[in-house]
């Protein structure tokens, strides 16, 4: 331990600080030293947890919030100074009640609905020392469905999570949706309120409505996923975050299917973020990356995930992890198993049909049975008119035309194209396709 | 806490229900009424005459004006609506989706302002 090795420094003014931390590691027991970026690491995995317990307690998630980040700004404070207590989570839980104790007191009636005389007793009955055991991991499933709650917008939800679960400041969350700070703060508030003043309640729901409830929790998740997914290199985190709340939910909820499957397949898709941009944040697709590139632990996990959510039942995320893990066991792009992924996406569009799922299987087609087929489907789906505007649909028929060699139409779709796209990174592909089949027709 | 229906419904929808689907509807409205009552729910509500017969009033410049007609055309009109008491939301959307008319329109969900208790 850190503390056999200290020696009594020299000058009088340090021995005074170095006899008071001293006697201070003797009452509280034999502190570990702090390494630099360990408080960070509490934080995420101690805030969410301190925050349900708090909630519950509390009544509030404002009052609960509050506490919390006082209790983590004291440590942040006293534990390099003092060193770390013995159990950092009873002592952040302590510290949060006192904190809410306080803010309690500086409340008058207006700011705090309900009776803070009453709620200032209700904290006086907590137990004084609060061990592990005190914070159930049932308050953090309950958090998680309360911030996913129907009632709440889904952008609301979203960031609801985000903040109160998750921990992440506001102006972290305004950037990776790409809105100014206090627009996000209002959201944030907005929530909150809503949640206080609706009723909405904090509690897991009956068995019943658990399949319903799970799905607009697992949206979010995937949502948040998505966001870091398609975002620039530095908006990645959000992406990690997702990947933390879906191995929580998994944790929490062990042997649910849909939770298994969304998380391989985010674990299938995020292992390939090295792979699907160049240095130059250009695109790259699937069939060109470098498969080397691929996290390989995060395919197997993804893999055996897959696995273990298709045991559980045919969810539509277990079938969009299967799709994916047909994709992480090829070794190059010439060796998918593409008939397989065209019957995984029979499957899902029975359960989920979608002009957008329809558009994805009519690709695989095209891999599997030929070019003319998927053109046929593509021409099909665009009949309908339900993707009008979605780039995707002209580019993925542009694609099929260039693989055939009709270099002229497909410059058409390459430009019908480019003109929906919004992303840069997309743009900025489908224009250097599109120098390609244009310099291909001139050259013929 | 206390939560107030609002039953929204689209009025020509509702008018040119045939008599035995009126009737219907009715005695559905009645049964669920009875329930609510007898678990301890209600706390009042009425059905409203439709907006042909609302009027509307403002003070303007310490005036009263009184105008034909509700304050804003909408596809869908307030005919009516329950005050209840109820848990939370979820026990407050568990009820209001047992309303008959929930089924032709919406039913909006609005908490009571908890006025603070002198």
């Amino acid at each position: 331990m850190g503390a056999q090795g200290a020696r009594l420094p020299g000058d009088s003014e340090a021995r005074v600080a170095w006899l008071a931390r001293r006697i201070i590691r003797l009452v509280w027991g034999e502190p570990v030293p702090i390494e630099p970026g360990f408080l960070d690491q509490i934080y995420r995995d101690e805030w969410g947890r301190i925050v349900a317990a708090l909630i519950r307690r509390l009544g509030s998630f404002e009052l609960a919030e509050e506490a919390a980040q006082e209790a983590f700004a004291a440590a942040l404070v006293q534990w390099p100074r003092e060193g770390m207590p013995p159990n950092a989570r009873a002592w952040l839980m302590r510290t949060a009640q006192h904190k809410a104790i306080d803010a309690l007191r500086r409340r008058t009636r207006w700011e705090a609905p309900g009776d803070p005389q009453a709620a200032m007793a209700k904290i006086a009955q907590w137990p004084s020392h609060l061990g592990e055991e005190e914070v159930l991991e049932d308050d953090r499933l309950r958090l998680i469905f309360t911030c996913c709650h129907p009632a709440l917008a889904i952008e609301a939800q979203v960031a609801l999570t985000l903040r109160t679960l998750c921990g992440l400041k506001t102006e972290q969350i305004a950037r990776g949706f790409l809105v100014p700070t206090p627009t996000m703060a209002q959201r944030l508030v907005r929530a909150q309120q809503k949640i206080r003043d609706a009723g909405i309640p904090y509690r897991t729901p009956p068995r019943a409505e658990l399949a319903e409830r799970l799905a607009a929790v697992l949206l979010v998740v995937y949502l948040v996923f998505n966001e870091g997914y398609n975002a620039a290199r530095e908006g990645r985190a959000l992406s990690d975050e997702a990947i933390r709340l879906g191995r929580l939910l998994n944790e929490l909820l062990p042997g649910e299917g849909e939770v298994l499957g969304l998380l391989a397949l985010m674990l299938l898709h995020d292992a390939r973020r090295n792979a699907r941009t160049s240095a130059s944040g250009d695109l790259i697709l699937l069939e060109e990356q470098e498969r080397g590139l691929w996290e390989g632990a995060k395919v197997a996990e993804g893999l055996r995930l897959a696995e273990q959510a298709l045991r559980h039942g045919i969810g539509s995320y277990a079938v969009q992890a299967a799709i994916a893990a047909v994709h992480g066991q090829a070794a190059t792009a010439e060796h998918t198993d593409w008939a397989q992924i065209v019957a995984l996406y029979d499957v899902l569009l029975r359960m989920q049909p979608s002009p957008v799922v329809e558009l994805n299987r009519a690709a695989a087609v095209a891999m599997a049975q030929g070019c003319e087929k998927g053109l046929d489907l593509i021409d099909g789906i665009d009949g309908r008119g339900e993707l009008r505007g979605y780039y995707l649909l002209p580019a993925a028929r542009a694609d099929l035309l260039r693989r055939l060699g009709r270099w002229a139409p497909a410059a058409l779709a390459y430009r019908q194209a480019l003109r929906m796209a919004v992303g840069e990174a997309e743009k900025r592909f489908l224009a250097k396709r599109l120098r390609e089949v244009e310099a291909a027709a001139h050259s013929k | 806490m206390q939560y107030l229906l609002l039953i929204y419904n689209d009025e020509s929808n509702w008018n040119t229900l045939s008599e035995p689907e009126g009737a219907k509807i009715l005695k559905e409205f009645g049964e669920f009424t009875q329930e609510i009552m007898a678990s301890g729910n209600l706390k009042g509500g009425n059905r409203l005459h439709d907006v042909s017969k609302a009027t509307t009033v403002r003070v303007k410049d310490g005036k009263k004006v009184v105008t034909d007609g509700p304050f804003a055309e909408t596809k869908e009109q307030l005919g009516g609506y329950y005050l209840i008491e109820a848990a939370d939301l979820d026990e407050a959307t568990t009820i209001a989706a047992r309303i008959p008319a929930a089924r032709m329109g919406s039913i909006e969900v609005r908490p009571v302002w908890e006025m603070a208790r002198p």
